[in-house]
């Protein structure tokens, strides 16, 4: 499978980040599965014309958590689901989106039962893995 | 030593009693795509026209591959390309004509480049320049300036005049250009969005004077914004280290801050107010804050409105990454935080 990026310029989200959320979006809803190849750092940033350090960046940050992998002189790869945080970071790091979802979530007037049902039904679309 | 294709040094330029540019001290690193922004007047061409040694500089000095602006042989100026703002080509000649009265100048001419470029933009050799759109004819002089394969690329508001889709098309030759690491790219635009997708190091001049440079990605990282809202009236923000610019609608106070991001944010809670953000800061907004005097006058909004807010009088925007040398390119890879 694979991604078809969508690049904002002018967003108050950085050209890299939006890079690094795409494909982890994609992983999260199986467009991408291990072992599916990505573009060269090169060949993305000419065909999204952005700056190869962009991509470059946006690669770095993606194989530091463990989403993509890169292979030596073949290129880079969706890495195969690792552990990568320790529980308590990985908990940690829930937490604090989970914090910003739920004060944006009060600002807006949103129920607790509306909160939960939003998030299942967004569950559905995305498909997480149940367990 | 760092390798610098451009380096100038308290570089400055009167035109009778004003300062077109004011003591600048500029580095462009090679193998990058340098963005150098500032508003209408604020000393762009002519910084480039003293880098290309078109103008007399009034005192500093200016280095372009190494070599003294002021006295460019004709081989340093085969290795540099660079692209007017007006897009000028002589009327009478075909492009065809065009192509061959530029590559006698230089040295080297690459012909199927010049054609791709051509082709990119629809255009017919055989068509005569007068003829063209401007978009057309900036086709054509980008054509021109790419053809010799310059190591060092200059392009004056490269943009101005153009269409979305030979807009476009200016990015992509602009990429197309660092393929080769060793070549630069320095380009003047206005276009943010098209700087945020290219560029990886920016310059902001401000009335001639250089108030930033610094790679983009730390240009976004050292501007930070916050929204405090407040049960009454606005209070009056105490002096603020780095403060670009505040705005206040209501009850709600906007404040933009450059490199004391921390202490700002400390100082903002201590008012008490009945909520605190902080909120993201795309990279318009971001040099906007350093081009509009924002800071120092008050927005136009405010003006039609006559609102009278509780702002500081004369906040003159902080330098960034001024201090700091321009660091090379981040490999890929690398952590960068």
């Amino acid at each position: 499978m694979s991604i078809e990026f969508q690049i904002t310029p002018g967003s108050a989200t950085p050209i890299y980040r939006q890079v690094v959320d795409q494909v982890r979006l994609a992983v999260a809803a199986g467009d991408l599965s291990a072992g599916d190849p990505l573009p060269s750092v090169r060949m993305l940033a000419e065909q999204l014309v952005v700056n190869p350090n962009t991509v470059a960046r946006a690669f770095g940050d993606l194989v530091r958590d463990g989403v993509i992998e890169s292979r030596h002189g073949q290129g880079v790869f969706i890495a195969a689901k690792r552990k990568v945080f320790a529980d308590d970071e990985r908990d940690r790091r829930l937490s604090a989106v989970l914090d910003g979802l739920l004060s944006e979530a009060a600002a807006l007037d949103f129920s607790a039962a509306e909160v939960r049902a939003a998030v299942d039904r967004r569950l559905k679309e995305v498909g997480l893995r149940k367990r | 030593m760092t390798d610098n294709v451009i380096e100038t040094c308290r570089l400055t330029k009167y035109y009778g009693a004003k300062a077109a540019v004011d003591q600048l001290s500029l580095t462009v690193p090679r193998g990058s795509v340098f963005a150098f922004l500032g508003r209408n007047g604020s000393g762009k061409t002519t910084t480039i026209r003293l880098l290309l040694g078109l103008e007399t500089a009034t005192r500093g000095t200016a280095r372009v591959l190494g070599c003294d602006s002021q006295s460019l042989t004709p081989e340093m100026r085969n290795r540099i390309g660079y692209l007017t703002e007006s897009h000028f080509a002589y009327g009478w000649m075909t492009i065809d004509e065009c192509e061959r009265f530029q590559s006698g100048g230089f040295r080297q001419w690459n012909r199927e480049l010049f054609d791709a470029v051509i082709r990119h933009f629809g255009l017919a050799r055989s068509s005569r320049v007068r003829h063209l759109s401007r978009g057309e004819r900036a086709g054509v002089c980008l054509a021109m300036t790419l053809a010799p394969e310059p190591e060092l690329l200059v392009l004056d508001d490269p943009a101005l005049g153009l269409d979305p889709v030979a807009r476009r098309a200016l990015l992509e030759a602009i990429l197309f250009v660092t393929r080769d690491e060793r070549r630069t790219v320095f380009f003047s635009s206005h276009l943010l969005d098209d700087v945020e997708r290219v560029a990886d190091h920016i310059a902001i001049l401000d009335g001639g004077v250089l108030r930033v440079l610094c790679p983009a990605e730390e240009f976004r990282r050292r501007v930070g914004a916050w929204i405090v809202r407040f049960e009454g009236p606005v209070p009056q923000l105490p002096p603020l280290a780095g403060l670009l610019g505040v705005t206040c609608l209501g009850n709600e106070m906007r404040v933009t801050v450059a490199n004391e991001l921390e202490a700002a944010e400390v100082a903002l809670r201590s008012l008490s107010g009945v909520e605190i953000k902080s909120v993201p800061v795309g990279l318009d907004d971001a040099v906007v804050s350093y081009m509009d005097d924002r800071g120092r006058r008050r927005s136009l909004l405010q003006t039609i409105a006559g609102k009278t807010t509780s702002e500081p009088a004369g906040i003159s925007p902080p330098d960034v990454g001024n201090l700091t040398p321009v660091r090379g390119l981040t490999p890929p890879g690398s952590p960068n935080e």
